[in-house]
């Protein structure tokens, strides 16, 4: 190939064996636009969710951790299919054994397999987390959202209340709360997480809510006779996505996390349904020389906690529009 | 003349700021004919922009407020409908054009979905896959080359041309009766701007449409405007057709803003702007709110103690509000050169 021939196919552009010319054969095109089609010169514009996407999936310790989450949680929702027994089966012929290949995170001192209420445990973790992720998503974006878009008294009212839940001491509430509220299920307990943790999405919401309120597109469509539920859903809310979708994954983190304190306390989720945190519970009953009943369950929670908090970082960065840069 | 199809009267609206009540539009009076143009010129913070959002309920209230007047449309006062039926009318039979396409359009949405959506607010029934049909049409109005991948595209996919005919799009896309365009060009380069003007007059053919043309430009005005507001410190200081406010103007301050033009043909090497600033309006000067500036007042007393009513010259369509109006006869000698777009 002579060095003639290579720079022509490098001048070559467009759709495959088209060659560019000056004068289209096609007839005149009479904007330079046109002929950026015609020739196929533009170049393929990406949503902001594919700018999105691409930039979590560059970030390796966020993909890596969702990779994570996504088995830990996988093995926790196919639990009665993965786990090698039931979680309250009792084996009176291995009672506190170590691990072993039968036991691979050992047994507990009534013979149960430590593996199996893991697995099941992660279960009501997840499903507790996801719950609350969900519902304190919901409440704090329509409160938050409510107080920022119509601002004024309605503001200063929703607000308070926020600072209200905020100064409450969280723990204490929580330990009375269950107390009162008796035997507590996955969902009840998800429910009175959801109710007290919305704080801090609420407050993301509003703050955001306000400065969309004083962009020209919002007037412009004010303008255009959008009602104000139009105006919140369709063109404030997708500008607030981002910071929404990483404060309720992280939330997802700290309700785990609670829930595991509030189990461990034994005013979480009452035996015999497992949980992480009643495992550790269980676990330190029985003396620091049955040490798998505690670090199993312990280093479950630990994994799910920080990849959440990778996946969360992960997102901010994807997110955020101002950040054009793509990570090497 | 037809009857007026807007009909504006004494309209006042206040700003209440940390320093005082600032009286941003203190009673205007103008009407809209069906199927004009109608130019209102002035400096930043006469009122202009003011004067027309405040009609469409859109100057944040506290601490706007209007204070009085009414403002006729279709029968109906804007002023005192509730929000909900402002609301209605908003977008349907009263659309804008913003200043700044780069800020005016969602930046998350896509173009057609925008255009769809005003279709849709007002028709809530059209199926989506009309709505985009008709966006796709609208954006060939418009001149949007390649209006069916266009569609599809986000705002930051456009240049300001396009995004610009992309919201002339969105504000016709239910034939309103009346369209305001509040500074259309201003954020414009140059080159486009002459091309978003003729968009504009299609457009207002297209919507059979009156129109209210707010801007500073008074090349635009030249260009575009049938009839001529010229305001100042939020009044109405001069009214006439556009070729007797340019071939004849009779207020100091209209004859000010031209002289201040740079022209081709002019000897002189520097520009000649009008002196001194425009007055605070939280507090007004006694008498005429142009008389510190003014040229011809020279220090008359009358000028400074009384407010001059806008009145007919010579008992035409033609109104000053200048207690020595006639005395301006005879000065066009300066304006005899045509002003073009983008001057």
């Amino acid at each position: 190939m002579s060095s003639e021939q290579g720079l022509r196919d490098e001048l070559t552009i467009g759709p495959p064996g088209s060659q560019y010319t000056m004068s289209p054969a096609e007839g005149p095109a009479d904007s330079s636009e046109e002929l950026t089609y015609q020739y196929g010169l533009e170049v393929e514009a990406r949503s902001q969710w594919a700018y999105a996407r691409r930039r979590f999936f560059r970030h390796r310790l966020a993909l890596g951790s969702l990779i994570v989450i996504l088995l830990i949680f996988g093995a926790g929702v196919f639990a009665n299919f993965l786990a090698p027994y039931n979680y309250d089966q009792i084996n009176l012929n291995a009672l506190s054994v170590a691990p072993s290949w039968h036991h691979l995170f050992g047994t507990d001192s009534a013979g149960r397999d430590s593996l199996s209420r893991v697995l099941f445990g992660i279960r009501t973790s997840a499903r507790v987390g996801i719950l609350v992720g969900v519902l304190s998503t919901l409440i704090g974006t329509i409160i938050g959202g409510l107080a920022g878009y119509y601002g004024g008294w309605a503001d200063n009212l929703l607000m308070r209340v926020t600072d209200l839940f905020l100064t409450l001491p969280l723990l204490a509430v929580l330990l009375v709360a269950a107390k009162y509220l008796g035997h507590s299920t996955p969902t009840k307990l998800a429910l009175l997480l959801a109710f007290l943790i919305w704080t801090q999405i609420a407050r993301i919401v509003r703050g955001s809510f306000l400065s969309l309120r004083e962009k020209e597109y919002v007037e412009a469509a004010k303008a255009a006779g959008a009602g104000d539920l139009r105006i919140m859903l369709r063109h404030m809310l997708p500008n607030t996505i981002g910071p929404i979708v990483v404060s309720a994954t992280l939330t997802i983190g700290t309700a785990i996390l609670l829930e595991a304190v509030l189990s461990f306390l034994g005013f979480g989720i009452q035996p015999p349904t497992p949980a992480l945190g009643a495992l550790l519970n269980e676990g330190q009953d029985q003396g620091i020389d049955k040490w798998w009943l505690v670090t199993f369950p312990g280093i479950v929670i630990v994994i799910i906690v920080l990849c959440i908090n990778f996946i969360g970082d992960g997102l901010r960065d994807a997110l955020d529009p101002t950040q054009r840069r793509v990570r090497a | 003349m037809a009857d007026p199809i807007l009909s504006i009267r004494d309209l006042v609206v206040e700003f209440t700021t940390e320093d005082g009540v600032v009286q941003a539009v203190d009673g205007i009076s103008y009407d809209l004919y069906p199927g004009e143009t109608l130019g209102i010129v002035g400096e930043s913070g006469s009122g202009k922009s003011v004067s027309t959002m405040s009609l469409l309920g859109l100057i944040p209230q506290p601490p706007g407020r209007i204070v009085r007047g009414e403002a006729i449309f279709q029968g109906k006062d804007l002023l005192k409908v509730s929000k909900r039926e402002l609301r209605r009318i908003r977008g349907r039979d009263l659309a804008m054009v913003f200043q700044d396409p780069m800020t005016s359009l969602n930046p998350v949405l896509k173009i057609g979905f925008q255009i769809a959506e005003a279709i849709k607010a007002h028709n809530p029934k059209v199926k989506d896959s009309a709505a985009k049909k008709r966006a796709v049409e609208l954006l060939k109005i418009v001149g949007v080359p390649n209006p069916e991948r266009r569609v599809d595209q986000y705002p930051h996919e456009f240049s300001g041309g396009m995004r610009q005919r992309a919201m002339i799009a969105m504000a016709i896309a239910n034939e309103p009766a009346v369209l305001i365009a509040d500074e259309p060009t201003t954020a414009l380069d140059v080159t486009i701007q002459a091309q978003i003007l003729e968009v504009l007059k299609k457009a207002q053919e297209e919507a059979h449409a009156a129109t209210i043309l707010i801007t500073h430009d008074l090349g635009l005005i030249a260009e575009l405007a049938d009839r001529v507001i010229v305001m100042y410190a939020g009044k109405v200081v001069e009214l006439g057709d556009v070729s007797t406010i340019f071939g004849n103007p009779r207020h100091p301050y209209t004859i000010g803003l031209m002289d201040s033009l740079p022209k081709l043909t002019a000897e002189e090497e520097w520009l000649r702007p009008i002196p001194g600033q425009p007055p605070s309006l939280i507090s007004r000067p006694p008498g005429c709110p142009f008389h510190p500036r003014c040229f011809l007042s020279q220090g008359r007393v009358r000028c400074r103690e009384e407010e001059p009513e806008l009145r007919p010259i010579d008992k035409t369509a033609h109104l000053t509000a200048c207690h020595f109006a006639e005395e301006l006869e005879g000065r066009v000698g300066h304006l005899a050169e045509p002003v073009g777009a983008g001057t």
